[in-house]
């Protein structure tokens, strides 16, 4: 479980989060949606370390991330993946390699033991025979897919995805979704999704938080999310006619 | 001002928080081979071109009865040693290599690779550009020293060639009067302006921001502030060590 306390971040005097607050759940996905431009992706970069907030913390199982001790945050930082937009694989590592960097940072099994769990994950994202390409050898939706894997690898505890299926055709797209829905529960991770995309929302949405403006407006699950009588949110959720034909009849 | 504070704190952060030593010997190996063992083609080739010309121009001036012909391979000598080798091949180090990092480094930035990096807990700084730095100012000094034989190898071609100076004329000007300190001087000018190029470069990459453009734009400002850096440290250590 992660809790991010009052957090609030400006660059250059421009404030980007207003005091946000809120619980991410383990073993459940959990979103941040909002429109773009509303600090999502700074959020989840406070969230992972990427950025410091001005303010606030933001805990790990109790443990504090932003004010604690050197050796809890390298602990924290080996339970974290993460899934990056583009996928941020390596370009000068082919797939194998880039799968298995984390392990050789950040333990020390044989050669022999990361291979396997290579190829482990490679396979339970739906990958084979690709070891020795190079990432720009391979489409898009099959580097999200290695990047998945890469973050899945070192068996953490905290899955993040920036965007996870963005670019993508929709089938391809739902294939990532579900990949992301099946690993979560299967290890119990605690998985915050950063996303735009209703249809995932709706599909994979255990916990949500609504973000506009770099404030939290909402917080709640998919169920709910359909039924809120807060305009904004509504706004949100139903800019498409998809979305009003089926839920507003 | 500010971004020279700036460049100052990045080098800081390239010697603390380090990586295992097995690590980096791995990385700075493979560095060595991208900024050393590629560059050797073309340093080669201008090399043995500036000796040549520098030795056919040099006699086209010289042109006088009381100037014996050996004062030509001298003065190319002198020229290799002090000028030509370490700035002059420097200039093209910067445009070749510094560029190149300065591309990787970039690109690595704005498609998240750098990040990627950082929430693994690696300090990405010293795991990217601690290499680089290191194998160019190993690398580059082997680079002056190899040119400063191709030069008088271009020049004693040539020379010997068009026939405006004997073969034996050539080998005793490179030979007369030689003052040691000069190679010295040419390493310590290596050692400083590959430091200068690895840095600048690395620093221009590493902080990029936004997408492919400012990518190619900091490729260029790399090269261009190289440059810039080089000839400075050049007037200043001309006027340390020699004057
Ligand atoms: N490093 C930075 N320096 C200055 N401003 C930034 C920085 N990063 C983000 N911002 C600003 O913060 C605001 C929120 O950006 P953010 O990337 O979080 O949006 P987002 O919600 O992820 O949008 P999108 O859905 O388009 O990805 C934007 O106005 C952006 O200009
Ligand atoms: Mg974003």
């Amino acid at each position: 479980m992660i809790k991010i306390k009052n957090i609030s971040k400006s660059f250059k005097g421009k404030q980007v989060l207003f005091d946000i607050s809120g619980t991410l759940l383990k073993g459940k996905n959990n979103l941040i949606i909002g429109s773009s431009g509303t600090g999502k992706s700074v959020l989840l970069k406070n969230i992972v370390g990427l950025i410091t907030p001005d303010q606030g913390d933001v805990k790990y199982n109790e443990r504090s991330f932003i004010h604690g001790s050197e050796q809890d945050r390298k602990q924290i930082r080996r339970e974290i993946g993460m899934l990056f937009q583009g996928g941020a694989l390596f370009d000068s590592k082919n797939i194998e390699e880039n799968v298995k960097f984390p392990l050789d940072i950040l333990t020390d099994f044989s050669e022999e033991e990361k291979i396997d769990r290579v190829n482990f994950c490679l396979e339970r994202v739906g990958l084979v025979n690709i070891n020795k390409k190079m990432p720009s050898e391979i489409s898009g939706g099959m580097k999200k897919r290695v990047g998945i894997a890469r973050a899945i690898v070192n068996k953490p505890n905290y899955l993040f995805c920036d965007e996870p299926n963005s670019g993508l055709d929709p089938q391809t797209g739902i294939k990532i979704d579900n990949l992301i829905k099946e690993i979560t529960s299967e290890y119990l991770i605690t998985t915050v999704i950063v996303t735009h995309d209703m249809n995932s929302v709706i599909e994979m949405g255990d916990h949500i938080m609504f973000l506009l403006q770099g404030k939290k407006l909402w917080e709640g699950s998919n169920e709910e999310i359909t039924k809120s009588d807060l305009k904004e949110l509504n706004d949100f959720v139903f800019a498409t006619q998809l979305m009003k034909q089926i839920y507003l009849r | 001002m500010r971004s020279l504070g700036k460049y100052f704190i990045f080098m800081r952060s390239l010697i603390t928080r380090r990586e295992t030593f097995r690590t980096y010997i791995k990385l700075i190996t493979q560095e060595c081979i991208n900024v050393g063992y590629n560059s050797l083609f073309i340093v080669g080739i201008v090399s043995v071109f500036m000796g040549a010309v520098t030795t056919i121009q040099t006699a086209f001036n010289l042109v006088s009865p009381f100037i014996p012909d050996y004062v030509i391979s001298l003065v190319v000598r002198d020229m290799a040693i002090l000028e030509l080798s370490p700035t002059i091949i420097a200039i093209i180090f910067a445009g070749k290599v510094g560029s190149s990092i300065a591309g990787e480094l970039g690109t690595m930035r704005i498609t998240e690779q750098i990040d990627a990096l950082e929430v693994m807990g690696i300090n990405s700084s010293s795991y990217l550009v601690l290499p680089k730095v290191v194998a160019c100012v190993i690398m580059y000094p082997m680079l002056v020293i190899l040119s400063i034989f191709l030069i008088l190898l271009g020049g004693y071609l040539a020379g010997t060639i068009t026939g405006i100076l004997s073969s034996v004329d050539y080998l005793y000007g490179i030979r007369y009067e030689f003052i040691e300190f000069n190679i010295t001087f040419a390493v310590i000018k290596a050692l400083v302006f590959s430091f200068l190029i690895s840095s600048i470069s690395s620093y221009k990459g590493f902080f990029t921001t936004g997408g492919s453009l400012e990518v190619g734009q900091a490729s260029t400002s790399a090269v261009t502030n190289s440059c810039i850096a080089v000839l400075l440290a050049d007037y200043a250590l001309a006027q340390l060590l020699m004057g």
